[in-house]
């Protein structure tokens, strides 16, 4: 079963909905100790870093995560992916897991763009793996987001996008995987991804 | 390269699905439901509902539909009418809405947007500004249109971007329903004057409309009601035709 991680921040509801219309068996869990009948997390999420930060070490996520590391497939999407990082520079200074090494910064946009980005844009593959059958580069997702990842390895980008210049919109690492867009509101593309997810072991 | 996104609004009146012209005349249009499964078929970039007579009646009606929606969409749902408490906001957010629109209630409530921004993301609040006139003239209204505001759209406009609000929805209340194209002018002006990104709205009657509203000005998504109520316009037809107009649009397979 795949544990939807619900730390008060964001709409669960709308990962589980997607989760069921794949009839995967997926449920929310709220509290760290429902983790050992899991098989596999997701870490969703929106809202600030700082505040996301303290709703898992407070309720005791934080620890856990750090623990399981890659042995179980945890997946993070949007601000959860963020949260795999080492920092943020969001609202202040904050650590983040430390799960994948580098931090999350402020969107450095030149021209007139605008700030969130939001809406549609295209994936670049930067490697393939489990996660990635089927998926074919130049197919569009949805973002939201202002801030985003800069992994310190290369290595661990799975998905580029661009607004502006290049930017990460995925990362994996063993069995990390953090996508910076919504697979749960990205249609059929974003469902094919879920579906992927399922399948890893 | 971030796509040009075509956002099909569904005006809902105690619960059933209604269009107007110039916020008035509005007359029932279907039912919610069964327009919610063709956008979904049809991989409409997002969608929008706004409860145009908000009572506690309608409230429950909305949830209701948004928690349809929910489970049987895989896009972005925006949804307003009638907003007023960080609670409602929270209410809508459980039902499955992904953006709240606040309108009436934003104007001279600093506050609020603040405290819903905090709370939220300011990727979840959407500030919605109604006006009449256009350009210099411009003024802008709220409670759908029957209460003028001393302001401006582009003064109200800066003062949401400047509270960090997530999108801005101009909507205008002169064009709306009429199908006889955009206020490009004001929509490009104001466009140019906010950080954030703009979803021009009114008037919207053929795919003309869209392409000469995209390129006109440098707005973020359009959005449109009668363009798809009546007739036989649907969302895959409008991205094969800005496609073809060079309007960056989104992909799906199917359509490449």
């Amino acid at each position: 079963m795949i544990g939807i991680i619900n730390y008060e921040m964001g709409n669960l509801g709308s990962v589980q909905n997607a989760f069921d219309s794949l009839y995967i068996d997926a449920k929310v869990i709220s509290s760290p100790k429902e983790i050992s009948e899991c098989s596999k997390l997701v870490l969703p999420g929106v809202g600030s870093f700082k505040q996301a930060m303290l709703n898992l070490e407070r309720q005791g996520w934080a620890g856990e995560l750090k623990k399981i590391q890659g042995s179980m497939p945890i997946m993070g999407i949007c601000l959860g992916m963020q949260l795999f990082f080492e920092s943020s520079h969001e609202g202040g200074f904050s650590e983040g897991l430390g799960l994948i090494e580098g931090q999350v910064n402020k969107f450095d946009i030149s021209e007139n763009l605008k700030l969130p980005h939001v809406g549609w844009n295209t994936l670049i593959a930067k490697k393939t793996n489990i996660m990635t059958k089927g998926i074919s580069s130049e197919i569009d997702v949805y973002f939201v987001h202002s801030y985003i990842c800069m992994p310190k390895r290369i290595e661990d980008i799975l998905f580029t996008s661009n607004y502006g210049s290049e930017f990460v919109a995925a990362v994996s690492k063993d069995n990390i995987y953090g996508f910076q867009f919504h697979p749960e509101k990205s249609q059929p593309i974003g469902l094919k991804l879920l579906n992927n997810f399922k399948k890893l072991k | 390269m971030l796509k040009k996104r075509v956002i099909p609004s569904l005006l809902l009146k105690n619960g059933r699905m209604v269009k107007g012209i110039n916020f008035d005349n509005f007359r029932e249009t279907g039912e919610a439901k069964s327009a919610i499964r063709i956008y979904s078929s049809q991989d409409a970039d997002e969608l929008l509902f706004i409860d145009i007579d908000p009572n506690p009646q309608s409230r429950l009606s909305l949830i209701d539909i948004v928690a349809h929606a929910a489970k049987e969409c895989f896009m972005p749902l925006t949804v307003g009418g009638g907003i007023k408490t960080l609670n409602d906001i929270k209410e809508l957010l459980a039902a499955g809405a992904d953006k709240i629109l606040i309108n009436s209630h934003a104007y001279g409530n600093d506050g609020f947007i603040i405290d819903a921004i905090d709370l939220f993301g300011a990727q979840c609040i959407v500030a919605g500004i109604d006006y009449k006139g256009s350009a210099e003239s411009a003024i802008c209204w709220r409670n759908s249109g029957r209460e003028c505001l001393d302001i401006s759209p582009y003064m109200l406009a800066q003062k949401y971007d400047s509270l960090g609000v997530g999108e801005i929805f101009l909507n205008s209340i002169d064009r709306d329903g009429l199908k006889n194209g955009y206020d490009v002018q004001t929509i490009k002006q104001i466009a140019d004057l906010v950080s954030c990104p703009l979803i021009g709205a009114g008037g919207a009657g053929n795919f003309e409309h869209l392409e000469a509203a995209f390129k006109n000005s440098s707005v973020s998504a359009l959005s449109c009601a009668s363009l798809f109520h009546f007739g036989d316009n649907n969302p895959i037809r409008a991205r094969s035709y800005l496609r073809n107009a060079s309007v960056p649009v989104r992909r799906l397979r199917e359509e490449l």
